[in-house]
This record gives structure tokens, sequence and C-alpha cells, in this order.
């Protein structure tokens, strides 16, 4: 597989008992793009999210994390791997700076790499003079940031994202939406955000449309809008989900 | 190095365990007064009802409190294995699981570390629950206590691996709550925890085959001994296969290929 495709998903296919919900997914993003998975409720976005963290198994196509086969090398390819949940997983008990040292150590990380990780994406999130406050003190758009820091600190090459901003108010969104557009901007870590909200793909995103378990269109926005004949982002959502112009 | 990853990654997992614990106040001061009730009041009250005649390891005639107190250390290490397994569907059903799922180690080492550190916190339980019933003047041998620690060790794993077997085949919270009721109660009020062998043989056949082969018996008959500082060594043996089987059962309820997750998907 060519070297620059930080993720690559071939031929991928998933069932809950006899229900398919995926069917012969195909979906690369290369290292240093942000790649938009974009679908409505129910087209099997978090199912997709659960196979590349492998916390389904799957039997049918591949799917590869910086180059390693999830299948077979589930351990280096999870070691790429940085995950933002559409649910919080941060423990509310906790402080912040206990949440990210829990996570550090489940990546193999000593107590001083640990340190420098959280200095580190804390502080570009703003966040570092408020390590020491209990996450349940904090708003849903501080604990995003929280586990966005979180999900960073093992360096990875994959970052993915379900669903972030649900349930954020509008500037906790766009402080995340553009967060993230800077991280990739800044490197060569390759994003895959989950949305189904139009207004935070940039124009530079590569987009993949997802509805009812399959790929429908992949590409530059302007590519999907051309492939839809539709006049904008929005319109090429609902053409090619609902069949409505 | 491969060897510091997996040994940060435990103390992470023990660690916070502990620092949960520390936090939920209520569930320690649940942990114990459970236990002390049981002592103070139901034993005290049982005292005149049941005789003890002298059974190993006790070599003189022996109070009721004395008797049952192995049985409540192991009740701690129930509860604790079964409520760390709830903690386990809760933070699958919240989604803090998956963190610890999607971390760069095999499964089993991870669910070994998430078992050890519910044990780590049972034996701090015991240990303040030892040291009350101390000063209550139910004294084992000095060198008992130590010896205790080694069969906590075992007896706590095998009930949290149990515990982790039920929390890989439970869906939702509540289904567990029902399944408290069935395991924790007939496991603890069928076994040598309240009576012991012979008395129960002496009215129920039926009582004394379960009471026997119940895997909850012989891990108190381990920490039985082992608080008077001798090695029984069948219940360790029972209990320890116990374990292991407990344990490979769990993970490949949790394996995603197998178990559990095959259930939801393929």
């Amino acid at each position: 597989m060519a070297k620059h495709l930080a993720l690559e998903i071939t031929d991928l296919n998933f069932s809950y008992g006899k229900k398919q919900v995926l069917y012969d997914l195909n979906l690369t993003v290369a290292a240093g793009q942000c790649g938009i998975l974009l679908g409505p409720n129910g087209a099997g976005k978090s199912t997709l999210f659960a196979l590349i963290t492998r916390l389904y198994a799957h039997k049918y196509g591949k799917i590869h994390l910086a180059g390693f086969n999830i299948q077979k090398k589930p351990l280096k390819a999870l070691a790429q791997l940085g995950v933002v949940f559409q649910q919080t997983t941060l423990d509310l008990d906790l402080t912040v700076q206990q949440n990210l040292r829990y996570h550090a150590a489940l990546q193999g990380m000593s107590r001083k790499k640990s340190n420098l990780g959280i200095l580190e994406q804390l502080e570009r999130l703003g966040m570092y003079e408020r390590r020491k406050e209990v996450v349940r003190q904090l708003n849903g758009g501080h604990r995003r940031r929280v586990e966005i820091a979180r999900a960073l600190m093992h360096k990875p090459r994959v970052l993915l994202l379900d669903e972030p901003t649900v349930g954020l108010d509008a500037p906790s969104r766009h402080a995340i939406v553009e967060h993230v557009h800077q991280l990739v901007a800044d490197g060569d870590l390759a994003v895959l955000w989950a949305t189904h909200l139009m207004d935070e793909i940039y124009a530079s995103d590569k987009v993949a449309l997802i509805h009812q378990g399959a790929v429908k269109a992949e590409g530059a926005v302007e590519d999907i809008i051309q492939q839809a004949q539709a006049d904008n982002i929005n319109d090429a959502f609902f053409k090619l989900t609902l069949g409505k112009g | 190095m491969r060897i510091f990853h997996y040994w940060f990654a435990l103390w992470g997992i023990v660690f916070r365990e502990l620092l949960r614990f520390v936090k939920q106040k209520e569930r320690f001061l649940s942990a114990l007064v459970r236990p002390l009730i049981w002592l103070f009041v139901f034993a005290a009250g049982f005292r005149a009802a049941l005789g003890i005649a002298i059974i190993p390891p006790y070599e003189t005639y022996i109070l009721y409190e004395v008797y049952i107190t192995p049985g409540l250390i192991g009740m701690i290490q129930l509860f604790n294995g079964m409520q760390s397994s709830l903690s386990m569907v809760y933070d699958r059903e919240m989604g803090s699981m998956r963190i610890l799922l999607v971390s760069p180690l095999p499964r089993w080492y991870l669910l070994l570390s998430k078992l050890l550190a519910g044990v780590f916190v049972s034996i701090l339980q015991v240990y303040v629950f030892l040291a009350i019933a101390w000063f209550y003047e139910i004294q084992a041998p000095l060198e008992g206590y130590l010896w205790l620690l080694p069969a906590l060790l075992l007896s706590g794993l095998m009930l949290g691996a149990l515990g982790l077997l039920l929390s890989s085949f439970i869906k939702q919270l509540e289904n567990f709550a029902g399944v408290m009721n069935f395991v924790i109660f007939p496991m603890f009020f069928m076994s040598t925890a309240l009576y012991p062998l012979w008395k129960l043989q002496e009215s129920s056949a039926w009582l004394y085959k379960i009471a026997e082969y119940n895997p909850f018996s012989q891990a108190v008959e381990f920490l039985r001994f082992a608080l008077y500082a001798q090695f029984n060594q069948h219940a360790f043996v029972y209990t320890a296969v116990a374990f292991a089987l407990f344990l490979i059962l769990a993970i490949i309820g949790y394996n995603p290929s197998k178990g559990m997750m095959k259930r939801k998907g393929r």
C-alpha cells in the first residue's frame, strides 16, 4: 500500500447478525489531510468507527492504520490511533490531569513524557491552567477540548473524531472545528471526522458521503458538488442521501 | 521498551481505581458497614443459637463471630468483585471502557490489570475491617494477617474474574442488578461463610453438596486457614482452577471476534 496513506479501508462489509450495515466500503485518508465522513444518523458512521478502533472485529475487507493491518497487527495499528468518541469518555470525578495521565499510562508513556504531553497538548488548547480542575466542573466545550488533548498525547498518526461537537454551543463548536483543521495544517496528522453538520466542512477537506452503509460519493468538496450536480455541499448531501434537490 | 509499557499501563489502571475509590467515600463506607453489621448484629444474635464444634483450623471452641469473620472477608471481596464488574458495565454503557479497550495492549492484559486493580481495593477494605474487628476482640495470630495477603489476592482474583465474566454477558446495567441478586446472595448463603459444612449436612443433603462445590466456599476456607497461618491445599487448588476458568471465559467474552462482540455483529 502507498506510504502516504494514513488510513486505508478496502472492501469493508459488516453486519449485525443478519442485518448488513456496511457494504463494500472503501475509504482513504492521507497524512496531513482532514477527511470528513458525512452522513445522516444511522448511516453506519459509528459502526465504522467501532471497526477502526477494533471494538468490533470484521471478517470481510481490510483496515490499515499507518500501514498496519488492524486484524493482523492490532497493537501496532492501535498505537497509531487517537480517538474522540461521540459520548464523553472522561472520568468526571477525576481532574483533567489525572484523566490525561491515565491515558498516557495506557499508551506506555513514562511520567516525564506524560507531563510533557500534558503541557504541550493542554497549552495548545488554552487549558493548561485548568489541569487541576475536576472534569465535572468543566462545561461541554472544555470537556471536548480535554478529550482532543488526550487523543493527541501519544502523538498518533490518525485522529478519529465521532461527531465531537454534538451538544455544544456555537462558539465551542467553532473553536473545535478550527483547532482540528489547524492541527492538520500544522503537520502530518490524518483526521477522520464523522459529522452530519455541513458547516464543519472546510473547502480543503476530503469528503466521503456515506448513506445506508455505503460510500455514495468521495472527493474534494467541489467534486462532491459536481458529482451530485448540486449548487453547494448542503444540496449535494440532500440529493445523495434523500434523492431530493 | 515493551515491558515498561505493560508496567505503566498496569500502574495507571490500579492508580485510577484507587483514586476513584478514595473519591467515592460512600462506596468505602458501605463496603465497611455491611460486614460490620453482620459481625456486630447478626453474629452477636446468633452466638447463642449456633454452637461451633472444634474444627480445623481452630484449636479450641470459638465464638460464632470468630467463625464468620473469614466469611465476611469473602463477602467484602464478593461484593467488591461484583461492584468492579458493575462499574465495567457502567463504563461500557458510558463509553469510558472504550478508552481502555483501544489501548495498544492485548485485551487479556487490560482485563487482568482491571481485575487486579479491583482486588487491591478489596484488600484495603479487608484490612480496615480486620483492624476494627481486632478491637472487637476478634484476633487471629499476627502471622495470620501476613499469610492472609496472598490468599486475598487469589480469592479476590477468582471473585473478580467471575464478576468480569458476568459483565461480559450483560449488556445493560438494569440486567446486572438482577444478576447481583441471583449470584451474590445464593453464593453467600449456600456456602461455608455462615455455617460449617457439617452443620449444613445435618439440615439438608443437597444444600451440603451445593456448598461443598460452591467456589465461594472454597475461597472462604482458603482465607480461613490462611488467617490462622495454615495452608488449605484443597481450597487453594479449587480456587485457583475456578479463577483460571472464569478468567479464560471472561477473556473470550470480551474478545472482539468471539463472545459478546460476536453476538453484536460480524
